[in-house]
């Protein structure tokens, strides 16, 4: 029986993915160097030494589930062993959104708020952890040996809100319904790949993929794919297995969830109670909270981070999901579409002082490619881009375009780039290069710029994993191929890595993929945006999970209150 | 000469030239409610005419094209507009005003939860400034010309200049963010104490307040002052009437038709005109749901909201005009 250092190591060791080849998905095996975090935490280690044999053959997956449930069901628990949290108390919240488009179906939801409830109220098969891992939630397991056909056992003994309980069928359900045209789910094109889902059992369901995807497990961890109870058809009420259930929901004005006191993760939640709505106004909301009406304000501009840090027991909870903005240039378009004015203006970007002016700092160094550091498949080892005047002008010279003007397109829809745009500006300047900024009004931006433009910016919200935003952004049929990008190599990467099982492959085409949106795609991407948000000190166990502002969503379940 | 005034409008009345009150009013309600069959046509007219639709709202960066097709079809945006307005028209004569495109809910649920919390914002305000402007304008008339005159001109002047958002964030800043004695949202929860009640609605009643408050003021003391300067007043000042008899009685109901107009013309500002300070406040009333409909184009609810607005202005014009025929009985002769 080996101990856990010695199989921490074993399993980490890329002989030993061989060993497993077939078996596991890429998050599933990332998903071991959680275990540094969390392992070490574990109160009582006996419980998964008693397990190792048995576990040794079969997924990884679920050992680290194992891990999970004997770490006081926490899937999320914090590096840095903070004091144990406490039960009780109430928490409320406010998001930047909230409108009567408010929904508790999964299906719909589409901002910061929604998701927020969704893990309130129901949990996933998978969830996110705060290295972006895909720990099982409502699985057991997920399991696949041609990242094809893929085996889902689920938990047993857990209840849904009204006491049901919770079986294959929901998973089913649940998931069907997003491919159905008349639900007209926001996932759909995501969730089409899901051929065919079927009930094995009341306690495992099986997929089958249109196509080898190994990231499964990660698609399952989109907020989108909670698991609602069978034949749901009214969602307002929120009946989920989620920690918390439904006392009061408004769209547009507010929800106010309440303790599961059968959450099936044993001790969670904290909270007895959660006051959540939506204050649109960015001001109203910092006042909201420096007045102590509300505990947390998610999604507050930079500017405002010096009002909060100068007031007395308030923190600011920086997330580095990979929101960016970016340069757009048309690769076919005439003269913006030079491969040299393209790269002048690549060397043009002033990262740093996008980053300290324009987001004051909440920003990471971006490299002209959009999988952002905290990504799993972020390749480090690719030469950061610098500001280079001299390498620009030669671009340019070469372009034949040294002194001819160009127009581009800014607007606040696509956040801070006016200001990236003057930057920019002031930068060409130098080298004697002359671009005119059109600033347009944000309304209709999207629809009547972005994509039509030839030199303009855009926004691109962060993507759950790094497969589903390069499908939808730089696949050469991708119909947000923002600067016309189309690359054969690319798009057989693109497709190959989905069917690789082997997790430093498929790094390794990552890698590849970045080096050639870096290199010959018509995007500038200066700074990732980080997500801020604002928090009294008395709420503890607030931490970043980087798929989006208030701990990726699903900070109801982890947090509590001191004080 | 006062009573010989009054005297006489009662002895024309009773001749029977004018016509009767009642017909007046009748007429009067006919008029508006046209008014509000064309308000209805421009309404529907104009959220046609906004450009993109809910379908894209609702998908946003998940709109692929086929999406964007499926939806508008669930959502019968198909149909041509005039079926669509008939549709809407016949609905909203039988108290039906359809369901929400973007979350299913019926919009008499959805305006009928936020019209309360309007109304009762619009109700507090109303309570706490007329009496108070009218009160001032009076006095101010009474005393033109007095340091207390030009005192009340330059505050009224100022209230009305401070633009409202300015003056609620820097009253949530000093009242709510540095003192702490108030909040700085507006959630009235259910079953809340009179204590509470008061701390919540303090901050959005004192902000909506002062923006109507200079406006009724002046218009009263602007029409009492005119009527104060014309000869049977001063008729009646040499006859030797007492001023508070002389202000009540014989100016001011020659004066009050100018004064209910502007009353209801602040009044109606306090139903739809209050998005900024719903926005500051976080009050969830109904001409922020207004506009989160115009910004998610879902149009039965922006439909529905306009709606409620005209005629809330058109009621209160109206009553407006009733209370100056009443008043005075001059205006029925024209």
């Amino acid at each position: 029986m080996p101990g856990w250092a010695g199989l921490r190591r074993k399993l980490r060791r890329p002989a030993s993915y061989r060993d497993n080849r077939g078996r596991l998905a890429a998050k599933q095996q990332t998903g071991l160097t959680m275990s540094d975090d969390i392992l070490p935490n574990l109160p009582g280690g006996t419980a998964p030494r008693m397990d190792l044999p048995g576990t040794s053959r079969r997924s990884l997956l679920g050992m680290a589930m194992a891990g999970g449930l004997v770490g006081a069901g926490g899937l999320v628990l914090p590096a840095d062993a903070a004091p144990a949290p406490k039960r009780g108390g109430k928490l409320t919240v406010a998001g930047y959104a909230s409108s009567t488009k408010d929904t508790l179906d999964p299906a719909h939801a589409s901002n910061s708020t929604d998701y927020s409830r969704l893990f309130m109220f129901y949990n996933g098969l998978t969830v996110f952890d705060r290295h972006l891992n895909a720990l099982p939630d409502l699985a057991q397991s997920v399991e696949t040996k041609d990242a094809t056909n893929w085996v889902i056992k689920l938990r047993k003994g857990i209840a849904f809100h009204d006491g049901s309980p919770f079986t294959s069928a929901d998973v089913v359900f649940s998931l069907s319904r997003h491919k159905d045209a008349a639900t007209s789910s926001v996932v759909r094109p995501i969730a089409m790949q899901l051929q065919e889902i079927k009930a094995a059992g009341p306690h495992e369901v099986h997929i089958t993929l249109s196509g080898p995807n190994s990231e499964l497990p990660s698609l399952l961890a989109i907020y989108q794919m909670v698991i609602v109870k069978d034949g749901t058809k009214d969602f307002s009420k929120g009946i989920g297995t989620g920690p918390f259930m439904v006392k009061e929901f408004n769209p547009g004005v507010r929800s106010i969830a309440v303790r599961n006191p059968h959450y099936f993760h044993h001790g969670k939640p904290y909270l007895d109670e959660v006051t959540f709505f939506g204050i649109t106004d960015n001001a109203a909301r910092v006042n909201a909270l420096l007045s102590g009406d509300i505990d947390i304000a998610s999604g507050i501009t930079p500017l405002a981070t010096r009002q909060i840090k100068a007031a007395k027991g308030f923190a600011v909870l920086n997330t580095a999901a990979g929101n960016y903005t970016d340069l757009i240039m048309h690769v076919d378009a005439p003269t913006i579409g030079n491969p040299d004015f393209v790269l002048a203006m690549k060397y043009l970007q002033d990262r740093e002082r996008i980053r300290d002016s324009v987001f004051l700092g909440y920003a990471t160094v971006g490299n002209d490619q959009p999988i952002a550091p905290t990504n799993p498949y972020y390749d480090a080892s690719l030469p950061q881009r610098p500001l280079d005047l001299e390498k620009a002008k030669f671009h340019l010279k070469k372009a034949g375009m040294l002194g001819s003007k160009v127009r581009l397109v800014s607007s606040v829809a696509a956040t801070g780039s006016p200001d990236m745009a003057v930057i920019l500006q002031d930068t060409a300047r130098k080298i004697g290069f002359d671009i005119q900024i059109d600033r347009v009004p944000a309304n209709g931006y999207w629809s009547n710029y972005w994509l039509k433009a030839p030199f303009t910016y855009g926004n691109i919200n962060p993507r759950p994993t790094a497969n589903i935003l390069l499908t939808l952004f730089f696949q050469s049929t991708a119909p947000w191929n923002e600067s016309h990008f189309k690359n054969p190599t690319f798009d057989k990467l693109l497709i190959a890595s989905r069917a690789e099982t082997d997790l430093a492959k498929r790094k390794q085409m990552y890698g590849e993929m970045q080096k050639l949106i870096r290199d010959d795609a018509g995007i500038g991407i200066p700074v990732f945006i980080s997500d801020l948000d604002a928090y009294s000190t008395r709420v503890k166990g607030f931490h970043a999970i980087p798929t989006g502002d208030l701990m990726g969503f699903n900070f109801a379940q982890n947090v509590w209150v001191d004080g | 000469m006062a009573e010989a005034t009054t005297a006489g409008g009662a002895r024309r009345h009773r001749i029977g030239a004018p016509p009767p009150l009642a017909a007046l009013i009748v007429r009067r309600v006919a008029v508006s409610l046209l008014l509000l069959l064309a308000v209805s046509v421009l309404v529907f007219a104009g959220t046609e005419m906004l450009p993109g639709d809910v379908a894209q709202m609702i998908l946003g960066q998940g709109a692929t094209p086929q999406a964007l097709a499926g939806l508008r079809a669930a959502l019968h945006l198909g149909e041509p507009a005039w079926l669509r307005y008939l549709h809407w028209l016949w609905g909203l004569l039988h108290g039906n005003a359809g369901h929400s495109l973007v979350n299913g809910m019926s919009v008499a649920t959805l305006v009928g939860r936020r019209l309360v919390n309007s109304l009762r914002l619009a109700l507090f305000t109303t309570v706490v400034t007329v009496p108070l402007a009218l009160l001032v304008g009076i006095t101010a008339a009474i005393w033109r010309g007095t340091a207390y005159d030009r005192v009340v001109n330059i505050l009224t002047v100022a209230t009305v200049s401070v633009p409202e958002f300015l003056f609620a964030t820097l009253a949530v800043l000093i009242f709510a963010v540095r003192l702490r004695w108030l909040p700085a949202l507006s959630l009235v929860m259910r079953g809340a104490s009179f204590a509470e009640l008061l701390r919540a609605y303090a901050l959005p009643v004192a902000t909506l307040s002062l923006a109507i408050f200079a406006q009724m003021a002046r218009m009263t003391r602007a029409a009492l002052v005119n009527t104060l300067a014309s000869s049977y007043v001063e008729m009646a000042v040499l006859k030797g009437v007492r001023p508070v008899r002389l202000v009540l009685r014989h100016a001011l109901p020659n004066a009050l038709g100018p004064v209910a107009n502007a009353v209801a013309l602040s009044l109606s500002f306090l139903l739809g005109g209050v998005v900024i300070v719903e926005t500051v406040f976080s009050y969830p009333g109904l001409a922020k749901l207004m506009v989160d409909a115009v910004s998610t184009r879902d149009m039965p609810l922006v439909q529905a909201c306009a709606m409620i607005f005209c005629t809330a202005y058109l009621l209160l014009v109206l009553v407006a005009d009733l209370v100056a025929l009443l008043a005075n009985p001059r205006l029925r002769h024209r």
